[in-house]
């Protein structure tokens, strides 16, 4: 399968990724010949094989749903890139 | 000779006896680091202030306690995508910009309640997404046997710090070798504990079902020391296993009689370089010597493991990255609306090798792939995982090179990708499995740079691959030579 510029395209707003008409060009090549190496996974047959889950078996974890953090809205929002009081500051969302 | 050479297990024992104190320790260390870090580049960030405060409270306890923890009074560095209270994480981005984390990953808290020294933060591969450290933002860092040469990666600034003695000992985060391949490449040890040994939290994520933090060191004896430190179940990381920690340390007794060695024929093919495999059959026959029994075996799906892990690495990666939009922290563009300003932000702030995993994992799990890549990859992988569950029905341990090649040069693999992936080939499939493997010293090239024997372990058993590792290392002393640091 070739993938093209406009499957690029369409990845990078899925993946919300701004690109260049460089880095297009770019990645479709880079992407177009790492995914034709994958393809020889192709060469094996798995219709009766499970996918795989975890590594090691494992339980459902649980434990008690207890606060161990005290709050604090100052030590969160100190790598904010906006904030306003006890809030982070984002670009409007609705129109 | 320095005091910045000196092992964990040494340096902990002089200062057990008075011999020495952490703050003398810490400022040898300090002092090592300004001699040759503008040379090696191994550290992003330096807390010496913190550091020295640190080294003045370990000795204090030092003077009363009766049995102090082997980390009291330690330097250790920790790679840079460790989250550590109140100090710059950068994780090798730009994206995160001086991102100052409020809280420790548990395993930071553990070194430092055992009383270690945090000397700073060692540079990676952006995100750990590399295998030369040269997708760092910043810079690249130096093979210190030879400065042309890259450390391996991701973990390589930790690695390059063990090796240059910029530090008593590192951790390092392995997801498809970046903790043993960097080993390899600088002459050190790495241990990549099972999956579940160790708690992830607060390690920044990049592919979740294979990340695991280890020990990067001088010597085994360390690396059982450092895992006894960091291993154990954390409530906070619901995919760390109750499982009893063993007291690694004590395992390392010289005894391997009886113990089978598996050898997979399929790890010594070719594009192998020829004084590896002749280092790692040495080191075979090494290990006989002292009892150990060759077990042929195989691993069948060995020559998919690549595909399968640039699949499934790369699907978890672009879905633990979709964090980064530039609302809660790192950086944020002006946008003309919200969908715009997400993707500038995260164009501005991701480097190309991140850019191509986010976009290569995007696309395998998009409707209409998602069969074909994610879920044929997710097939393969438990094929894998079985071909590792028969070999381990024959013996107890896998003996392997770490890489197929020593450290190439620097600029040699940047521009082609798929190339830099294959580097990693016997090392991923360990993560694809989930299992604990190992690499240390076993020789070098004509050119002088360090070769990595691989030993891996069934699913909880460190204790048994540290013990043969120790028993190879006491018959050998490679893992004793130093790297002359010279100017390129």
């Amino acid at each position: 399968m070739k993938l093209t510029r406009e499957g690029i395209d369409r990845v990078a707003v899925l993946a919300r990724l701004r690109l260049t008409p460089e880095e297009q060009a770019s990645l479709t090549e880079d992407l177009d010949h790492i995914l034709g190496y994958m393809e020889k996974l192709n060469q094996l047959d798995t219709a009766d094989v499970e996918p795989f889950n975890h590594a090691v078996n494992i339980e459902n974890t649980l434990r008690d749903d207890r606060v161990t953090n005290q709050p604090n809205a100052d030590a969160l929002l100190a790598n904010a890139p906006a904030r306003d009081a006890n809030f982070f500051k984002v670009p409007k969302i609705i129109e | 000779m320095s005091l910045a050479q000196l092992t964990l297990h040494e340096a902990s024992d002089k200062l057990r006896k008075r011999e020495l104190t952490s703050v003398e320790l810490t400022e040898a260390v300090y002092q090592r680091i300004a001699d040759t870090d503008d040379k090696v580049h191994a550290y992003l960030t330096l807390a010496r202030e913190a550091a020295l405060e640190q080294a003045n409270r370990a000795d204090e306890k030092l003077k009363q306690a009766t049995d102090p923890a082997p980390l009291l009074g330690i330097p250790i560095a920790l790679k840079d995508n460790f989250l550590t209270k109140g100090l710059r994480t950068t994780c090798a981005s730009k994206i995160l910009g001086d991102f100052i984390p409020p809280y420790d990953a548990t395993t930071v808290d553990k070194v430092r309640s055992a009383g270690a020294v945090i000397i700073g933060k060692t540079n990676l591969d952006e995100f750990a997404m590399g295998s030369s450290v040269e997708n760092s933002a910043f810079f690249a860092t130096c093979n210190p046997w030879n400065l042309e040469r890259i450390p391996g990666g991701s973990s390589g600034g930790s690695a390059a710090a063990v090796a240059a003695d910029e530090c008593i000992a590192a951790l390092g985060t392995d997801t498809g070798g970046s903790i043993r391949q960097p080993a390899a490449c600088c002459g050190i040890v790495g241990l990549k504990p099972t999956y579940g040994r160790v708690s992830r939290y607060g390690i920044i994520a990049f592919a979740s079902s294979m990340d695991q933090v280890g020990p990067m060191t001088k010597d085994v004896r360390d690396a059982a020391l450092l895992l006894e430190a960091i291993a154990g179940q954390d409530p906070a990381d619901s995919t760390s296993i109750n499982s009893s920690v063993p007291r690694y340390s004590a395992a390392l007794n010289g005894d391997i009689k009886g113990l089978r060695l598996g050898i997979p024929k399929e790890y010594f093919v070719s594009g192998m370089q020829i004084e590896v495999g002749e280092a790692v059959r040495s080191a075979i026959r090494e290990l006989e010597k002292h009892g150990a029994v060759i077990e042929e075996i195989s691993l069948p799906h060995t020559e998919y493991a690549v595909a399968v892990y640039y699949i499934v690495a790369t699907a978890e990666a672009s879905s633990n990255l979709a964090r980064y939009d530039g609302m809660r922290f790192g950086r944020r563009a002006n946008g003309k609306d919200l969908i715009e300003t997400y993707m500038i932000s995260r164009d501005e702030g991701f480097g190309a090798e991140v850019k191509r995993r986010i976009m290569l994992g995007t696309y395998a799990l998009s409707a209409g792939y998602y069969d074909a890549y994610y879920l044929k990859a997710q097939r393969v992988r438990t094929l894998i995982r079985k071909d590792f569950d028969a070999a381990f029905g024959r013996c107890d341990v896998i003996v392997t090179p770490t890489a197929p090649t020593t450290a190439f040069r620097l600029g040699e693999k940047t521009q082609d990708p798929l190339q830099m992936y294959l580097s990693d080939i016997y090392t991923i499939s360990i993560n694809l499995a989930g299992l604990p493997a190992i690499s240390l010293p076993c020789g070098f090239d004509g050119e002088g740079m360090p070769i990595g024997l691989q030993i891996i372990g069934k699913h909880f058993d460190e204790a048994t691959i540290l013990r043969v590792a120790d028993t190879y290392e006491r018959a050998t002393e490679w893992h004793k030579k130093k790297p002359r640091i010279q100017d390129r």
